[in-house]
């Protein structure tokens, strides 16, 4: 019996070794959507993964208020209520990557959004019980994008 | 017998996907897509779809460029792929065009690679860059008009000289690219030993330590800390006149949990202070729209166990994800500057 549960493993960890693994250090996606309506889709998809968004920087209104010329542009800031807290607490070190960020730009009729990949952080943060929160992260921020990008 | 049906059952759902033939669109729309444009019309990346593209480069330096990458210049080396993936991206690619594909041999272009150098200088430099080292600025949303379809490639670049082969360049030269500034330098009075000497010249690069446009910072540490003599309070009053006098301007502060509990519920001892050098985000937009995960610029000042700290990310580490070699000077400015921040605050 503990073989086969054993084989059943292995044959498993097999199937799943032949997926493509993500070997750059960025997030980038195209959207098809306008900026206005692929920023509603990214705040949409990253409350549906259980985090909230705490702030929307306008880049955009800042460097034209100061003469810049610009398209659209701007910085999401989301977490979720609680963890950032405990994880500030736990590993300070880690307070200047929090809250976690995706910045979206417009790039004619379609919108661009990139951030660094959370799974980034284990080579700063080799602590293994962070781990999985950064695996975590990477998942969800994986979900969010794919939804961002399927989105017509 | 169970064992058996299990295996069976586990080792059929798994052999659906592992048999079925990589899906290039797809493959293309989650990798590529982003900077070459969904159907290859370009943006940050070169437009793929551009017949003169396609009808001057083999599949072979697709291949290698998809493999190498172009160090430096964006462009990340996907190694991460499998063979029949990348053929697939490849045969994607290849459905935009129904013209003649070429098809190049290894055989080398001799030529004088001085007299190569000369010409290049005369003719090629204007857009290549005097040292082949291509345009300037990534961010086809800011850096340069959207009528342009391409930005001047790096000819020095190593996964550009590892990926083309002489006689892909040379017939470059012959045919120029339509639709892009890249002209047919044969119908510009150079001859057949002329552009043998140019590609002479730019093979001859390959031998060449690695150039400026194609190095990356290394530094170890993630984030830039300093404890600070001062309580909370000072600290972050001094933060904010060390932002002034080094010309950011503050944008916004707040606590680091701000937004996600409610307003008395903030947790004052993470205190962030958000600030920005406008001119200098202007020149880093424009040299790649992706720096937005730096933005905005911000120190956080946190109290624990009666020590007060400042904190920052070091955009010098964080440099090297962009591979974007033009960036790696304003990232190493940036993280003197959050340094000198912090020492003046510390003062």
């Amino acid at each position: 019996m503990k073989f086969s549960r054993q084989l059943m493993i292995a044959l498993a960890l097999l199937c799943c070794a032949g997926q493509p693994a993500h070997a750059d250090e960025m997030l980038i996606v195209r959207s098809a959507q306008n900026f206005e309506d692929a920023m509603s889709t990214l705040q949409a998809a990253i409350k549906d993964q259980g985090y909230k968004v705490t702030k929307v920087q306008r880049v955009d209104v800042g460097l034209e208020a100061k003469g810049y010329k610009t398209d659209r542009y701007r910085v999401v800031f989301y977490g979720k209520p609680g963890e950032v807290e405990a994880l500030a607490a736990q590993h300070p070190d880690l307070v200047p990557y929090l809250p976690l960020s995706v910045a979206i730009f417009a790039e004619e009729g379609n919108t661009i959004l990139t951030t660094a990949r959370p799974n980034l952080l284990k080579q700063f943060y080799p602590d293994p019980a962070l781990k999985p929160v950064f695996e975590r992260w990477e998942k969800d921020l994986e979900k969010i994008f794919d939804t961002v990008r399927e989105t017509k | 017998m169970k064992l058996i049906r299990n295996v069976l059952v586990l080792l059929l759902s798994c052999a659906a996907p592992a048999l079925a033939a990589p899906d290039g669109a797809k493959l293309f729309a989650q990798n590529c897509a982003a900077c070459h444009g969904e159907n290859g019309t370009g943006g940050i990346g070169v437009p793929l779809s551009l017949p003169s593209f396609q009808a001057t480069v083999d599949d072979h330096y697709l291949v290698r460029t998809i493999r190498l990458g172009r160090p430096g210049r964006v462009m990340p080396a996907f190694t991460q792929f499998k063979d029949d993936e990348v053929a697939a991206i490849v045969q994607h690619l290849r459905s935009w065009y129904h013209g003649k594909i070429p098809h190049y041999d290894n055989k080398p272009v001799r030529g004088n690679a001085q007299h190569g150098a000369a010409l290049f200088a005369k003719n090629c430099a204007a857009c290549h860059g005097q040292q082949a080292e291509g345009g300037h600025g990534t961010g086809v949303t800011l850096s340069r008009p959207r009528d342009l379809p391409i930005m001047a490639p790096s000819l020095h670049n190593a996964g550009f000289l590892a990926a083309a082969s002489d006689a892909m360049i040379k017939h470059t030269l012959v045919t120029g690219r339509d639709g892009t500034p890249m002209v047919a330098f044969s119908k510009k009075g150079l001859k057949d030993q002329d552009l043998n000497d140019i590609v002479a010249f730019l093979r001859s690069l390959e031998q060449k330590s690695p150039a400026p446009s194609a190095t990356v910072l290394s530094t170890d540490a993630a984030i830039l800390a300093m404890d600070s003599p001062y309580d909370l309070k000072t600290t972050i009053e001094n933060v904010r006149k060390a932002v002034s006098s080094n010309n950011f301007v503050l944008i916004r502060e707040q606590a680091l949990n701000s937004g996600l509990v409610a307003d008395d519920k903030e947790d004052q001892t993470q205190h962030i202070i958000y600030f920005c050098n406008f001119g200098l985000l202007n020149k880093a937009l424009a040299t790649d729209p992706r720096v937005g995960l730096f933005l905005p610029c911000r120190i956080t000042v946190v109290e624990r166990g009666g020590k007060v700290r400042m904190l920052a990310v070091n955009p010098k580490r964080l440099s090297r994800i962009f591979n974007n070699a033009e960036l790696n000077e304003m990232c190493d400015q940036v993280t003197k500057m959050y340094t000198a921040i912090m020492e003046e605050a510390s003062l």
